[in-house]
């Protein structure tokens, strides 16, 4: 360790700044990189990780400071210029195209001029054998799992010749079990000498894979540490700025009569294929049921047969002690209480080029007292929007700003603040704290416990399994449109809810 | 049997010129730039031969004119629809407005005044095969063909590597334009050799509507343009038994019968992804 302290930092970063029009994104940014070392860059959403790779990567120019690669001034103009000089991203959403193969992917622009995707094939296999990438060249990328796609990526860098590799939030995606799979490479990617910038908000992840961490908070650098200096009540105190429980939220819940029940649900995806093969659960006023799984397991069809969005195929849903109509659409199950917090807030949950009063009216803007007959009232209109901005704090502008142009945290609010007026018996909760920074997700928490204690259940579906955990008081996993469980929470651990989401059994 | 090998031959004759178009068109549509500009391409193009045939009396010179016109025809949809990023659709039917208008104003003059000595079509039917299957080459076993299929797919990927999505697309269409102008050639040096307004009839649209029916695949374009071919010819057989106006409509009833023959066979599937879509750097 002391060794490689000592030893030339390969990268460096010296007073990096990058400002965009009202936000200083970067200020000052300085770090360094040893050859063969996990560095960690933690960081909330929005402190300054994205601009910084960016910057590393050649998409943005630094307004100030200098990039030294083993002590040499370099200019990173493009993403191609980074690769030739060493520096491999591995980015967060990966940038194949899906309809080619994992040859074909890997061989464009730098492959031979004729049969480029057969030639390619040995390297592949050489590069994946010597670090434990376990792909098959063949395969169409649509056909593989975020893991492999990752997977490809990586191999793509290390086909460039990189030295250094930046891992934007990797294990964003991936299930506990692939996320390990994962540190296994990049434990052997470090010990054949290379470099990892290892992107995270996780800290049990960063403290597991990292030897250094460097933390960012509102663009600037607070502090570099060895790991061993670290814990995660000194990395989230640094982070967030202020110390932060970890402890479990939910305080012993008042169950009532069941407000939900589901039996034998059957749907189709939008593809016609079986997305939910048989469904059962029920769920109680007060409650709150997770629903964790990998994305694609038939969380988004059961959220849109409750929600009206989606007809079910077979089965029968219970809402309130009436059988639910399956025609039923999504304005009428609102009308029986039934509030939907969309997955995708943006396209989904608002209509982006529309104002925040708008929005936030979309739910009764034809009903008294929004409106009278056909005509809205504008008054009433903003009425609404102005209190609903209080009660939610919702930070903008003004309430005739599109919402588009608010923060991720923002949107979130403006939707629960629709969704949660009035009494709602079941609240539909998709990803809700996904991408909101720390403060904004306790805010979103607070919000789904304070309405669980006025009576509402909740349905939460979240790939965040902490957040599950410290939430619900019922788990379940959706694995092939099939429901494992509800298991009570205190059963349930990371690990066996992980090995659920991959098909196995606990 | 001699009666069944004479409709053949027609119905080659007849779908050479949309298998060119429509070789153009995959190209393009592959590297995810809709051109409906075909049928004005075509019949500039077509023009363009013509009358450089007419005047130097050197038909080859013709040809190449044919070819050099289509493209540059080709260079105004690139210049709006990729370079400015304009709506493809809209920039493609006013390219189509505009060459079958400025050909039939210029066409005037030679109307009525035949080539005595047109290229002969062998050449051509052979040659617009053999291209098919060259396409097909350069799509799939080249590193050139796999830029291509990855801009029209996913233009960030291709990006990312240092290449220009805005160079790829601009060639792909100026590739496209080349050989609607090829195809309109040889319906004016070769097929017809006479200028009439008009004289693509609608075979522009047809060759759109077949690069989408063969599943944006350059040599299932062989057999879909021939048989295209076929149906067209057989229609004609029938002059004088239906009213002209249901010849007339021929082409445009083809495009949509294609088109819902396309939808049954699921083909839209097998559209590139970023087809019709302008690319800009940092968007998703």
């Amino acid at each position: 360790m002391i060794a490689r302290i000592m030893a030339e930092p390969l990268l460096s970063l010296q007073g990096i700044t990058k400002r965009f029009p009202g936000v200083v994104a970067n200020d000052g940014v300085s770090l360094e990189v040893y050859p063969g070392e996990v560095l960690a860059l933690l960081g909330e959403n929005g402190a300054g990780k994205s601009t910084l790779v960016s910057i590393l990567y050649g998409l943005y120019r630094p307004d100030e400071g200098e990039i030294l690669l083993e002590g040499r001034p370099v200019q990173i103009a493009s993403p191609s210029h980074a690769l030739r000089q060493g520096i491999g991203l591995v980015p967060q959403h990966p940038m194949l195209v899906g309809r080619h193969s994992v040859a074909e992917n890997l061989a464009l622009g730098i492959g031979s001029k004729l049969f480029p995707a057969q030639r390619i094939v040995p390297l592949i296999e050489k590069i994946a054998g010597a670090y434990g990438l376990n792909i098959d060249p063949q395969a169409p990328v649509h056909t593989l799992s975020p893991g492999e796609k990752q997977r490809v990526e990586i191999v793509r860098s290390l086909l460039g010749g990189a030295r250094i590799l930046i891992l934007d939030e990797p294990t964003s995606v991936l299930t506990p079990q692939e996320a390990e799979a994962l540190f296994k490479v990049m434990r052997g990617l470090r010990s054949a000498g290379k470099s990892l910038i290892f992107i995270s908000h996780k800290l049990e992840e960063v403290l597991a894979i990292s030897d250094r961490i460097t933390v960012l908070r509102r663009g600037k650098v607070v502090d570099s540490l060895l790991v061993a200096q670290a814990s995660k009540a000194r990395l989230s105190e640094l982070m967030v700025g202020r110390s932060v429980s970890f402890d479990r939220k939910r305080s012993q819940p008042k169950l009532g009569q069941p407000v939900l029940q589901v039996r034998g649900l059957k749907a189709r995806s939008s593809r016609g294929l079986e997305a939910l093969r048989g469904v059962d659960f029920t769920l109680r006023s007060g409650e709150i049921l997770g629903v964790a799984g990998v994305a694609g397991n038939g969380q988004s069809e059961l959220v849109e047969v409750l929600s009206g969005l989606r007809p079910m195929e077979s089965g029968w849903v219970e809402l309130g002690g009436k059988t639910k109509n399956i025609r039923a659409n999504p304005a009428e199950l609102f009308e029986m209480g039934v509030a939907h917090i969309p997955e995708d807030r943006i396209h989904m949950g608002t209509v982006p080029s529309m104002s925040v009063a708008e929005n936030l009216a979309l739910r009764q803007y034809n009903q008294p007292p929004l409106a009278h007959g056909w005509f809205t009232d504008a008054q009433q209109l903003e009425a609404n929007a102005k209190a609903k901005v209080q009660e939610y704090a919702v930070a903008t502008p003004s309430i005739h700003t599109p919402s588009g142009l608010l923060s991720g945290g923002n949107i979130q609010k403006v939707i629960l603040a629709r969704e949660l007026s009035g009494i709602p018996k079941l609240i539909l909760a998709v990803h809700p704290t996904y991408g909101l920074d720390i403060g904004a997700t306790e805010q979103v928490h607070q919000v789904l416990l304070d309405k669980t204690l006025q009576g509402a259940a909740v349905l939460l579906v979240s790939e965040d399994l902490e957040e599950i955990l410290s939430l619900c008081d019922q788990v379940a996993v959706l694995y092939h449109g099939e429901l494992k469980g509800p298991f009570a929470v205190e059963s349930a651990t990371r690990e066996s809810l992980g090995l659920l989401m991959t098909g196995g059994v606990v | 049997m001699n009666e069944l090998l004479s409709v053949l031959g027609q119905a080659v004759a007849f779908g050479t010129p949309i298998l060119l178009a429509a070789l153009g068109e995959v190209v393009a549509e592959r590297a995810g730039v809709v051109n409906l500009g075909v049928e004005g391409m075509m019949a500039l193009g077509a023009l363009a031969a013509f009358a450089t045939a007419q005047t130097t009396g050197n038909l080859l010179l013709g040809l190449l004119m044919g070819v050099l016109v289509g493209a540059l025809a080709a260079a105004i949809h690139a210049l709006v629809a990729v370079t400015l990023r304009a709506n493809q659709f809209v920039s493609g039917l006013a390219l189509t407005a505009l060459g079958l208008g400025v050909s039939g104003l210029l066409g005037q003059h030679f109307v009525g005044s035949p080539l005595l000595e047109p290229l002969p079509g062998a050449e051509f039917r052979i040659g617009a095969v053999l291209l098919a299957i060259g396409v097909w080459g350069v799509l799939y076993l080249t590193q050139t063909g796999l830029i291509l299929r990855s801009v029209g797919e996913n233009p960030g990927a291709v990006d990312v590597m240092g290449i220009s999505v805005v160079r790829v697309r601009w060639l792909a269409v100026l590739f496209g334009g080349a050989m609607a102008g090829l195809a309109g050639s040889y319906l004016s040096l070769s097929y017809r050799p006479a200028w009439v307004d008009g004289t693509t009839a609608g075979l522009g649209w047809i060759a759109v509507a077949l690069t989408i029916f063969v599943g944006w695949h350059p040599v299932r374009a062989i057999l879909g343009a021939f048989f295209f071919g076929l149906l067209y010819h057989l229609a004609f057989r029938l002059q004088g038994r239906v009213p002209s106006e249901f010849l007339l409509m021929l082409p445009y009833l083809l495009v949509v019968v294609v088109l819902s023959l396309a939808a049954l066979r699921r083909q839209q599937g097998a559209a590139p992804e970023a087809l019709g879509l302008p690319y800009k750097r940092g968007e998703r």
